[in-house]
């Protein structure tokens, strides 16, 4: 019975539908009010609102994040550019006001109004940038006769600057428009057609580090699009501040050293992997890429035979010459092809079948053993080690010491070089592999490839006893505000495989290369402090095309060889590891070698200078950071 | 197994409602794709069309059926819907940061859409069971509130709120419609007192950040607030009798956001004035108690709480769409009913229509 009563009948659900009705008719009235206040009562103020679109966004460029060098010297600033736009709907006459704007700023009418697609905008309130970066005699004029100028739109907007113009310029970058597929990567979310953004070096790496986040405000304009109010405004939220592991003066003075060769030269820290110099010759001046590069700029630097727009420490692959020297050593002594007392007789060449290999010292050697091959550069005592190891085991070790794979470094389009092995030249050539090849690339000929960075890394292992570090360039990542984003770690991506007693062998040998009597090096030895090093001398073939540029001189010597020098100093407990490496630089013992002298002469505190860049200066430039980023230290 | 009487039952006034707004929505639609755009889109007019018609055709095939097979099928419906919003979330097309498009073939459909209509089949199958007079009681209303929390959560990780809200919008109203036992109504009440303030301790800072700007629009001047503005100026400037048609001006470029989708209002308001939107607003009343009209005259429970819920569905969308347009709400993205280009919205409503006029053609049935 109780179910029964309880039961929804016909009568119950049109009672619960009339209420309902009720609600839905209400809901109605509510929104014919709000129609009735915003139409008819507000009307008169909305439809004046609207006449010219009066409320308008206008966005707020946000300043790209500043790069600092380890001490905190500011290499990358922003300056503001003022860019003069015109928005088509409200410069009415469109053309009459570009030609004003024409004789205004000095440039052709013709020019200016073909600049301008006017049937394709015309109905646009989105402003078009007419000139970006206008000087101040134009801002000048423009501001004048402002009233005369509807519709134009002069907007101040962060822009960069390269202090130290050229210098540091292949690590640091360059700007340029985004592209179509960068727009639709994820990466750049947020970002415009016509942005420009990080294209090389830092810029690019750093990027989502570099770029702000763009604010905004809400104005109101007159019918001349002038801003009459500003009602809201968000503001933009600068990038963040980048601090590179470079040092500005020793990279100064690496650059001074470099000027008019062709080459580059790199110095690392060997206890952490941070790289203090990172300077390649020729280079360019990313200032002026800022506003965008005009063709012919652009033309002339990717044509220009010096390469001036690679990277010669990452980008750039040579055979390494006799500094491959160390890999070989290291192959020989762990196998147990040679060991300390081993030793050949070196007579200025080696037959091996009908061909003969010769020593670069065509009077030869004597006997030799293994520190006083690496000392005196022997390659006869190192045609018979890579004899005896074999490619398969010599491409091991140089595997294992970092060549032939990306360092890891954060620089984008990085050189891998090249490890022969008779696998690849099967796959690659398609041939088998000769015997005699294998004297070739154990004296670091042949088919070997390395970059400087990889010899750098190298080089620093050999220094602080064998570990590969990965090249950090940055530093710290800080907030504009100051708060630390993100502080680089040393990161050890493998260990050279040789014990001890085999590295203190070598090292031996390389302290030799400088210091000892008939050591390769031995004239840019300092009398303040040991350092050590090898020498490097690359024979180049066929690379004619250099020629006709540089003129009659090298008419009767077409090619010259590459000089490379590396080093690390002092010779015990090292703090520094540099790698030089001149184009067509004819001896590492002449040009290059020098060059690493004087950068650890005035490193680490030379007789002349009284003290080096580096003594009691790096506690101090951590001492700087802090005071002048409050709670960044 | 035909039957004369479906066809004398035929509901014509439905039919007209329907055919009519579809024509005032293809109208306004090519304003908003046209007026004051430098690059007009038409194309988007014939693809509602096509939309339009596809939708008369599912209506076609839906009245051939009793909707009575709806009330056998109802959970596996549900269930259907449920998979889809899972799918989705795997394999669904990101745009704009959510996940809310499944691509099957060459069209891309939005299941969270589908699925409005699979929880009305459900919660009217399921409340067509257990109605009585004195109202349910929070036992009884434990099984419903699992039905809506579980697409209702689904979307919100999408992330739809707009369509999550929706969803417990019609099913809010459908239990209204139902009745609550009061005792149970004020525990329900206390209940969600209590949880908001929890459930915002466990929200992050930019989550909540992101709630506030949902709720306030001022807070964001450079999107949903600025969007607001637009959109109060371009129905304002409308005033009574409106600038014409393709006259509007806020239609440009970036004045107005979505102007063919959720603030297509903004258009019509613009160019046809307070009449116009008056009319608007008084042709989808008319669809609204016709579709109540409907539940009045059949006698069937599941007939009713379906028909209910059909109409509820139409009802807070266009409710909230507009409010929203005029400022009175959050921005949320609900498009309005017809007259919003999009096929999933389009094909969703024509459903809804067709399982109105199902019902309404089959009331006889019952006498």
């Amino acid at each position: 019975m109780d179910q029964y009563l309880n039961t929804a009948d016909s009568d119950w659900f049109k009672q619960r539908l009339t209420g309902i009705l009720f609600c839905v008719v209400g809901a109605f009235v509510l929104l014919a009010a709000r129609l009735f206040y915003l139409q008819i009562l507000e009307g008169e103020e909305f439809r004046r609102l609207s006449e010219n679109n009066c409320i308008r966004l206008q966005s707020i460029d946000a300043p790209r994040g500043l790069i600092f060098d380890r001490n905190s010297k500011l290499l990358v600033d922003n300056r503001p550019a003022f860019n003069l736009s015109i928005v088509p709907m409200d410069a009415k006459p469109v053309e009459a006001t570009l030609k004003k704007i024409a004789r205004y700023s000095n440039v052709g009418e013709t020019e200016m109004i073909s600049k301008f697609p006017l049937t394709k905008i015309s109905r646009s309130y989105n402003p078009v940038l007419l000139q970006p970066d206008i000087g101040r005699d134009t801002l000048a004029a423009m501001e004048v006769h402002g009233f005369d100028l509807p519709g134009v739109l002069i907007n101040v907007t962060p822009c960069r600057e390269y202090i130290y113009k050229k210098s540091v310029s292949h690590l640091l970058g360059y700007l340029g428009q985004i592209s179509i597929s960068e727009l639709r990567s994820d990466k750049y979310s947020g970002c415009r057609t016509g942005e420009f953004v990080g294209k090389f070096g830092v810029e690019k790496s750093c990027e989502m580090f570099l770029r702000g986040k763009r604010g905004g405000r809400q104005v109101e304009v007159n019918a001349k699009g002038q801003v009459i109010k500003v009602m809201k405004t968000v503001a933009a939220r600068p990038g963040h501040n980048i601090f590179l592991t470079i040092d500005e003066r020793l990279q100064q003075l690496a650059e001074t050293l470099l000027n008019g060769m062709t080459g580059s030269v790199a110095a690392m820290d060997p206890r952490t992997g941070e790289v203090l110099a990172m300077a390649s010759n020729p280079a360019f001046d990313p200032n002026d890429f800022v506003t965008g590069l005009s063709h012919e700029k652009w033309n002339a630097l990717t044509n220009d035979s010096l390469r001036p727009m690679e990277n010669k420490v990452t980008q750039a692959g040579y055979p390494p010459a006799s500094t491959y020297k160390i890999i070989t050593a290291m192959a020989g002594l762990e196998e147990g092809v040679i060991d300390d007392k081993t030793s050949f007789f070196c007579s200025g060449q080696l037959r091996f079948g009908d061909r003969v290999f010769r020593c670069w010292n065509k009077y030869g050697h004597g006997k030799v053993s293994v520190v006083k091959a690496l000392a005196e550069s022997c390659d006869v005592f190192f045609y018979q080690v890579g004899l005896n190891l074999g490619i398969e085991r010599l491409a091991w070790y140089a595997k294992a010491c970092g060549l032939g794979k990306s360092t890891g470094i954060a620089l984008s389009n990085e050189n891998k070089g090249l490890v022969p092995t008779t696998m690849w030249k099967k796959k690659r050539i398609g041939r088998p592999w000769y015997r005699g090849e294998t004297l070739s690339v154990a004296i670091g000929q042949g088919y070997n490839v390395v970059t400087p960075l990889q010899m750098l890394v190298l080089t620093s292992a050999v220094a602080n006893g064998g570990e590969l570090y990965r090249p950090l360039i940055i530093k710290k990542i800080v907030s504009a505000d100051g708060n630390i984003i993100e502080k680089a770690r040393s990161h050890v991506t493998g260990r050279l495989p040789v014990s001890k007693k085999n590295m203190e062998l070598i090292r031996k040998g390389l302290w030799e290369v400088v210091n000892g009597r008939r050591g390769t090096a031995r004239a840019v030895k300092l009398k303040t402090l040991e350092f050590s090093g090898k020498t490097g001398t690359a024979q180049v073939v066929g690379r004619k095309k250099n020629d006709a540029a540089d003129g009659s001189e090298d008419a009767e010597d077409p090619v010259k060889p590459h000089a490379w020098f590396v080093a690390y100093a002092p010779s015990v407990d090292p703090v520094i590891a540099i790698v030089v490496m001149i184009e067509h630089g004819e001896h590492g013992s002449s040009t290059a070698a020098p060059i690493a002298g004087k950068l650890i002469d005035a490193y680490l505190g030379g007789a002349e200078n009284g003290a080096g860049l580096m003594t009691g200066d790096f506690p101090a430039a951590e001492n700087n950071q802090g005071r002048i980023l409050p709670g960044g230290a | 197994m035909f039957d004369r009487r479906l066809a004398e039952n035929f509901d014509w006034v439905l039919l007209g409602i329907t055919l009519a707004l579809g024509m005032l929505g293809l109208i306004i639609l090519y304003s908003a794709v046209t007026a004051g755009i430098p690059d007009p889109q038409k194309t988007l007019c014939i693809k509602q069309l096509i939309w339009y018609c596809t939708g008369l055709v599912a209506i076609l095939i839906i009245i051939m059926f009793n909707y009575k097979l709806l009330d056998q099928w109802a959970y596996a419906i549900y269930a259907g819907g449920i998979v889809l919003l899972i799918l989705v979330m795997f394999f669904g097309r990101y745009v704009a940061g959510s996940r809310r498009w499944l691509a099957i073939g060459p069209v891309s459909v939005q299941p969270s859409e589908m699925m409005k209509i699979g929880l009305i089949i459900a919660l009217a199958h399921y409340y067509s069971k257990n109605v009585n007079i004195r109202g349910l009681t929070f036992r009884e209303l434990f099984i419903p509130g699992l039905l809506v929390m579980l697409p209702f959560g689904l979307i919100v990780k999408q992330p739809d709120l707009g369509t999550a809200i929706l969803l417990a919008l019609i099913a809010g109203a459908m239990t209204v419609f139902v009745k609550i036992e009061r005792r149970s109504f004020i525990c329900i009440i206390c209940f969600f007192i209590a949880i908001i303030p929890m459930v915002w301790f466990f929200l992050k800072g930019y989550q909540k950040q992101r709630i506030l700007t949902f709720l306030n629009p001022d807070r964001d001047p450079l999107g949903a607030g600025y969007h607001i503005i637009q959109s109060k100026i371009a129905i304002g400037s409308g005033m009574l009798w409106g600038k014409g048609f393709l006259s509007g001006t806020q239609n440009a470029l970036s004045f107005l956001p979505e102007q063919h989708t959720d603030f297509i209002f903004s258009v019509l308001a613009e160019e046809w004035g307070f009449v116009g939107a008056m009319a608007l607003l008084l042709v989808f009343l008319l669809l609204i108690f016709w579709g109540l009209n409907v539940a009045i005259r059949c006698r069937d429970p599941f007939g009713i709480i379906l028909s209910v819920g059909m109409t509820a569905m139409i009802f807070w969308q266009v409710f909230v769409n507009i409010c929203m347009v005029m400022g009175l709400m959050p921005v949320v993205g609900v498009p309005l009913p017809f007259i919003s280009y999009g096929g999933s919205s389009v094909m969703t409503i024509m459903i809804c229509v067709g399982i109105l006029m199902n019902v309404s053609m089959r009331r006889f049935m019952f006498e």
